[in-house]
């Protein structure tokens, strides 16, 4: 039982930075549909900046501070991921409005590239060490619930409230702030949107902001995990199940979707892996996302797909 | 001036409806063979046909095979490497567990097995469609690299499912030097690209471009959504089977499962995609961009570099191909989206009006 809760809660937590992942890929397509590809390049990118300022800054400044490095790495890397995403619709999707999506996918593939090398050659191609001081000793909890309680990560609890608190600030600024208005008013109808004054490009550039934000503190938790590298692109297609799951226009699904597929990753890999030979849990998530979809094609929470013609 | 159908009268519909109706384009077409099976054999080198000739010859039969899928039947599929992987090593356990089996029939074999796995993910494409469809195709690939790698049976249980062939031939006929490799995998293409181009010709084609365009009126006209969705996934499975069969035969020779990963669906996609979507000849000119590009910037930037003065290390020089290799595709798709096939439709179209456009 003890055992059976720990997976679940391990599962729970792999789901919430999986949703963190998600949520970039959702942003996007809601507001300018551009499935994009390039968030786990993004990923890659926002992280090693961070990695990499934190390690330069105090040696430009002399201050060695873990906090003050950390802090001035965060604004410098997010002010970087700003000017990625205004690069980004400026020379590319400005030119590419009302392409075919499956064109848009492949300039957002050749974007994947172009930042993974961008990335690269800016910040090298070690593996790298990033510190935030996140806590790495695990705790027991529910000890006098049953015998021998469950072994909970510190890091993962702090990661997951993290990305709690990213997704609670997130839905407050698209409820509540005039701009977060405009942002559904454009993912509902680009047309309306832009004949009542609200102003595209602009909004694309603020979404593309946002995404870069989840990116980075994404990037920052699980570089921080596993070190910065270049496997952490693969964050992407790990992500990508639980986008169809949820429903590629739903922030709540990105997270639901999240969860859900976290923990069945994590269960199949324990109790279903050792009968096949392990390591199913990369395709274990996708067939399940699968199996979602063939009952609702549109995702969990997606917006139901009506045929016309 | 040249490139004129002026007097060229057909008096039968056989002759309305040939593949090349315009008699400078059957000879055009005649000379590229005879230069493709004659003329390079004799003069390429040996590098320019291990380096450059195979692997183009070879991803143009597997682009043919995504244009089936993704630009005649509109389907998006990123499983394309799955589906390589699965003839490559189809083709070898019929090689090796059946001693004696000719290379061509383990070949279409393994193109079978392709086009069951192929159909099998495709059944998902009768309830879910676009951009959902394309990721649950990813599902293809990540099932295959980890069936390769963790069932032994199909690897003969060798470590890390690393497997290699040896000793072919084809009809008495060895098949090891470049030459030989080479107009075998040119033979096998022309076949194919010629069956497909009669395919998307005839009413089976006719249904996948119906089904493309809007499934629904399809469906309404009396077209069946899931033979034609399923056929199409069959097709295309089937040859990109074979494709991933004579890549792994002919070009790797020994390979194992992460021969085939996603990076080479994607390119296979961008090739369609930068080729033309629903064009065959498009498959051939995207194939050859995706397949020289790479080679060519690896070639050209540390001579660029040395121009300049500076010395650029290796590691630099595969990120800058990283950064080139997608601001290109980047650029390529802002200038024409619809790809290197709309060009050559284009530039075809001039010439039949030149030197006097009007």
């Amino acid at each position: 039982m003890g055992f059976f809760l720990e997976t679940l809660l391990g599962g729970l937590m792999v789901g919430m930075l999986y949703s963190l992942v998600a949520l970039g890929f959702v942003l996007i397509f809601k507001a300018s549909g551009v499935f994009n590809f390039a968030q786990g390049a993004m990923v890659l990118f926002a992280a090693l900046a961070m990695a990499r300022f934190a390690e330069w800054i105090p040696q430009w400044t002399g201050i060695q501070s873990l906090l003050f490095a950390n802090l001035s790495a965060f604004v410098l890397a997010g002010a970087l991921m700003f000017v990625l995403a205004w690069l980004i619709e400026r020379l590319v999707l400005r030119h590419l409005v009302n392409q075919e999506g499956a064109t848009l996918l492949m300039a957002t593939l050749g974007i994947t590239y172009f930042i993974d090398g961008l990335g690269q050659t800016i910040f090298g191609s070690n593996v790298y060490k990033l510190d935030i001081g996140m806590p790495k000793e695990p705790v027991m909890a529910f000890e006098n619930v049953f015998q021998g309680g469950i072994l909970i990560n510190k890091e993962d609890l702090i990661a997951a409230a993290i990305a709690a608190a990213l997704v609670a600030l997130l839905s407050l600024f698209f409820q509540k702030t005039s701009t977060g208005r405009a942002l559904r008013a454009v993912a509902d109808d680009h047309q309306a949107a832009q004949s009542i004054g609200i102003p595209l490009d602009r909004i694309w550039f603020i979404v593309w902001c946002v995404a870069g934000v989840a990116a980075l503190v994404a990037g920052m938790i699980w570089g921080s995990k596993l070190g910065v590298q270049f496997s952490l692109t693969t964050l992407a297609l790990r992500a990508l199940p639980v986008v169809i799951l949820g429903g590629l226009t739903s922030v709540p699904g990105a997270i639901i979707g999240g969860l859900i597929i976290g923990v069945g990753e994590k269960l199949s890999e324990v109790y279903l892996g050792p009968y096949v030979g392990g390591g199913i849990e990369i395709w274990f998530a996708y067939v399940l996302a699968l199996v979602f979809l063939l009952f609702r094609p549109q995702g969990l929470f997606g917006e139901k797909i009506i045929d016309r013609v | 001036m040249l490139y004129r159908e002026n007097g060229q009268f057909k008096t039968s519909y056989r002759a309305d409806q040939q593949i090349l109706p315009i008699l400078q384009d059957r000879i055009a077409v005649f000379v590229l063979l005879a230069v493709a099976f004659v003329a390079v054999p004799m003069l390429a080198s040996d590098y320019l046909m291990r380096a450059i000739l195979i692997p183009f010859l070879i991803f143009s039969l597997a682009a043919v095979g995504v244009n089936i899928l993704v630009g005649y039947c509109g389907q998006i599929s990123l499983g394309s490497g799955a589906f390589m992987a699965v003839g490559a090593y189809g083709a070898y356990n019929f090689f090796v567990r059946l001693p004696g089996l000719p290379l061509i029939p383990a070949l279409i074999l393994g193109g079978l097995c392709a086009m069951f796995f192929g159909i099998l993910f495709g059944l998902p494409s009768l309830r879910v469609r676009g951009l959902y469809l394309a990721v649950a195709t990813l599902a293809a690939q990540f099932f295959a690299d980890w069936m390769f790698l963790r069932i032994k049976w199909f690897t003969l249980d060798t470590p890390s499912g690393s497997v290699a062939v040896s000793n072919l031939q084809v009809f008495g006929m060895p098949i090891d030097s470049a030459v030989s490799k080479y107009l075998f995998c040119l033979c096998i293409l022309a076949v194919i690209a010629l069956l497909a181009k009669n395919l998307v010709r005839g009413a089976i084609g006719r249904e996948w471009m119906a089904i493309r365009d809007m499934d629904v009126a399809a469906a309404v006209i009396g077209i069946r959504p899931m033979y034609a969705k399923l056929s199409a996934f069959a097709v295309s499975s089937f040859i990109i089977g074979v494709a991933g069969a004579l890549w792994a035969f002919i070009y790797l020779g020994a390979w194992e499962p992460s021969a085939f990963s996603v990076d080479y669906s994607f390119r296979l996609l961008f090739m369609v995609i930068i080729g033309g979507l629903g064009s065959i000849m498009g498959s051939f000119f995207g194939a050859a961009f995706i397949v020289i590009l790479p080679i060519a910037l690896n070639q050209f930037l540390p001579l660029l570099a040395g121009l300049v003065g500076i010395t650029i290390s290796t590691t630099a020089v595969s990120h800058a191909e990283l950064m080139i290799f997608g601001g290109l595709i980047v650029w390529f798709l802002i200038v024409e989206p619809h790809g290197l096939a709309r060009l050559w439709a284009v530039g075809k179209q001039k010439l039949r009006l030149w030197p006097f456009p009007h």
